[in-house]
């Protein structure tokens, strides 16, 4: 039933939110940057390929280039060689953009606490979603990426959702 | 042991303190005759060690037994039509004035020799180029030191600009500064990753163009080094085998299998006959999916899409084997030292024999598609070639190597595990372009599919550990029901499989070439060093070789062809 504004206009016109509406269309078209190093990115490879099929979420156009992309899909162990580019590669990627990090060492370096080793890219850069598991099976990629689809409903177009982030780099 | 190989090196340098360690000879050089001995090693051609397989250093900080002298250098060599290998021991006094380099005799001393300086801190006077390789340019100190903490992070704020590099690689083509500033000489540089689709990982390839010809090269790895050699250390054996897995992780089982070989053979533990087929039969299945890895990779980056389906899918259905085997579909860790974690579960013939035909189809799919395409040969044929001598001196091993027209595979000229039983042959290519670098691997996975199907018609009955208490845990009744198997599980668990003092290595046919272990044991259940002998980090050193003079395009589609894998290039 038409409330308001909406009996008066008719069928053709339907009234929403900005924010409901922005967030409908975020939540289907993400473009995954994939910022895959290691074991973790073979997986993600089977997330792609036919069985799993990451396109059912919408989610199939894979971009290497982060300036096309609004999903950062780290696959694998970030070293400290690594994390600068990590992060200039994050701040190549246009607003709004999430960050999921996929696996035990994205996630907190995993089996290799030494040296060498990033215990965990939040040091780096925020992240949304964290996926467990050495590697995580493809079904926990996809369930990440629902998990992705539902926070961007309740977000707002009007919020800058990380101004207060700041990692060892910065 | 090898009694021929003693006595033939033993003749060769007489005044030299010769040993043998499992099959190879360890000669002490004192650092003045380095380059004599090693010069003859290659040179003569009674000796004929063409290939360096690795170089590496041992640290005597906290070992046991004392001595005055801190640091050896080991060069590991092979002659690889004979079967031999000598380890040349190199007492370093002081690590800031180190010893003379090698790189002028094997090119495949440069990468060795970078990565005992990153690692040790160790000079090799006359080296072209001593600079760290793992590690980033702002780490202070050296990871491999035993007094350096394992936890002892250092953050890399910037990347290296390897400026200085690539112009030094431009000179030696005679291009200076004086041309690159010329106006009709057009250089461009081209940065390719770290992060890139064509680098499959983690690899800096840094070119000189002139239009879209690739002048000069340089690659930076070292992005995913993740301290595997450092944590080993700290681990029992057995917990080592989950990290082996993450080396080359397209074929985490042969990892463990190397791994553990190498302990074995150490131990002289001689596995039960059925564990030794379990380990010919997934080795060659992992063997088969790491080429179709490499394949579908390979075809994706050469614009046929299609082969990814028909060679991906395959391996995911594989998934479904392993899972059920081992419980996980990457990462296997499916060996223990003294054999394996658990048998074949009841109806892998079937699910195997099915996965075979599934792959022979797949594969056949893909090279009807590619066998006869003309844009595939022309983008192959007599591109990115390196001929025999030069692959062996930058120590390939393995499918690029045997494309080279080298036959040397060491499941024919070092046959473990019934090997010399089977009837299978070495595809060798002719000119080592991609084009001999692709077919190699499709005709091994057929090869291996064939010894699939041999061993599993000879496969025994039996057990698949060994029954030895201070190796493989007791059964899970022995443990609840008495003491003593209490006390062994215990005992294992804490302390792990003790291994006697002494240094070794051994290595194994992996998918992508020689894969060695260099141990050094103290006589407890940790090694005191352990080094692996990636094939991939030598292949990579060879990189520039084969791509320059070549067009751009045609070094992404080389790179995916030798299959670089980070987890084993970097550790
Ligand atoms: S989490 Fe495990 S599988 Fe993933 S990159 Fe790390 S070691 Fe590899």
């Amino acid at each position: 039933m038409a409330l308001g504004l909406e009996a008066k206009l008719g069928d053709s016109v339907l009234t929403t939110q900005l924010d409901v509406v922005v967030n409908w269309g975020r939540q289907y078209s993400l473009w995954p940057m994939v910022f895959g190093t290691a074991c973790c990115a073979i997986e993600f490879m089977s997330a792609a390929a036919s069985q799993h099929d990451i396109s059912r979420w919408g989610a199939e156009v894979v971009r290497f280039s982060p300036r096309q992309a609004d999903l950062m899909l780290v696959c694998g162990t970030i070293s400290y060689k690594q994390a600068p580019i990590l992060k200039r590669i994050y701040e190549q990627m246009p607003e709004p953009k999430w960050v999921v990090a996929m696996g035990a060492c994205a996630s907190s370096g995993g089996v290799y606490d030494n040296y060498c080793t990033v215990q965990g890219i939040d040091e780096i850069i925020p992240v949304d979603v964290y996926i467990s598991g050495c590697p995580p099976r493809p079904e926990a990629v996809l369930d990440a990426l629902m998990k992705i689809q539902d926070q961007i409903k309740g977000e707002s177009v009007l919020e800058d959702r990380h101004k207060d982030f700041k990692g060892i780099l910065d | 042991m090898n009694t021929k190989a003693l006595e033939l090196i033993q003749g060769a340098f007489p005044e030299v303190p010769c040993e043998t360690s499992i099959d190879s000879v360890v000669l002490t050089v004192q650092p003045d005759e380095l380059e004599k001995t090693l010069t003859k090693l290659k040179k003569d051609p009674t000796l004929d060690f063409g290939l360096l397989l690795d170089v590496t250093a041992i640290d005597y900080l906290d070992y046991p037994q004392k001595s005055n002298i801190r640091f050896y250098v080991v060069y590991t060599i092979r002659n690889w039509k004979e079967n031999l290998v000598v380890q040349v021991r190199i007492p370093v006094n002081d690590p800031e004035v180190g010893i003379p380099t090698a790189s002028h005799i094997w090119d495949s001393a440069n990468w060795g020799e970078r990565e005992t300086y990153d690692q040790y801190g160790i000079n090799f006077q006359g080296h072209p180029d001593l600079r760290r390789i793992l590690n980033h340019w702002q780490f202070e100190g050296h990871p491999l030191r035993k007094d350096y903490k394992i936890d002892a992070r250092q953050v890399c704020y910037e990347s290296d600009s390897l400026e200085k590099e690539i112009k030094a690689r431009l000179a030696t083509k005679g291009i200076d500064e004086l041309t690159l500033k010329d106006i009709n000489t057009e250089i461009m540089f081209l940065n390719i990753g770290p992060s890139h689709p064509a680098t499959h990982g983690a690899i800096r390839i840094l070119s000189a163009l002139d239009g879209e010809t690739v002048v000069a090269n340089v690659n930076e790895i070292g992005y995913l080094h993740r301290g595997f050699e450092k944590t080993a250390e700290d681990r029992t054996y057995n917990q080592i085998i989950p990290l082996t897995d993450r080396l080359n992780y397209c074929s985490s089982l042969m990892n463990n299998v190397a791994f553990v070989k190498a302990v074995e053979s150490w131990m002289g533990i001689e596995i039960t006959e059925r564990a030794q087929f379990m380990r010919v039969v997934l080795s060659e299945f992992y063997r088969a999916l790491d080429h179709l890895v490499c394949l579908a990779a390979l075809f994706v980056d050469m614009g046929g899409l299609t082969n990814y389906w028909y060679l991906y899918n395959e391996k995911e259905a594989a998934y479904d084997l392993i899972s059920r085997l081992c419980g996980a579909r990457l990462t296997s860790s499916f060996t223990r030292v003294g054999g394996m974690y658990r048998d074949f579960y009841e109806g892998w013939e079937i699910d195997m024999e099915n996965q075979l035909k599934a792959i022979e189809k797949g594969v056949a799919d893909s090279l009807t598609l590619v066998a006869k395409n003309r844009i595939v040969h022309d983008r192959s044929q007599n591109i990115c070639c390196i001929s025999p001598e030069t692959a062996l001196s930058y120590g390939f091993t393995g499918p690029n190597l045997r494309a080279s027209g080298v036959p040397f595979d060491l499941r024919k000229d070092n046959p473990y595990y019934n090997y010399e039983a089977f009837d299978f042959s070495i595809p060798v290519g002719s000119n080592g372009d991609i084009y001999d670098r692709i077919m190699v691997r499709f005709e091994e996975i057929f090869q291996s599919i064939s010894v699939i199907r041999q061993a599993m018609k000879m496969i025994p009955a039996g057990p698949v550990n060994i029954h030895d208490n201070k190796v493989t845990l007791p059964a899970k009744d022995k443990v609840y029901d008495n003491i003593e198997g209490l006390a062994g599980h215990f005992k294992l668990i804490f302390e792990g499989v003790k291994t006697p003092a002494g240094e070794w290595y051994d290595s194994f046919e992996a998918a992508n070439g020689e894969l060695g272990f260099h141990f050094v044991s103290d006589g407890s259940g940790k090694p005191y060093k352990c080094k692996v002998r990636p094939p991939c980090f030598y292949t990579m050193g060879g990189f520039h070789e084969m791509v320059e003079g070549e067009m751009i395009a045609d070094a992404v589609i080389n790179l995916s062809s030798i299959n670089i894998i980070g987890g084993e290039l970097d550790r």
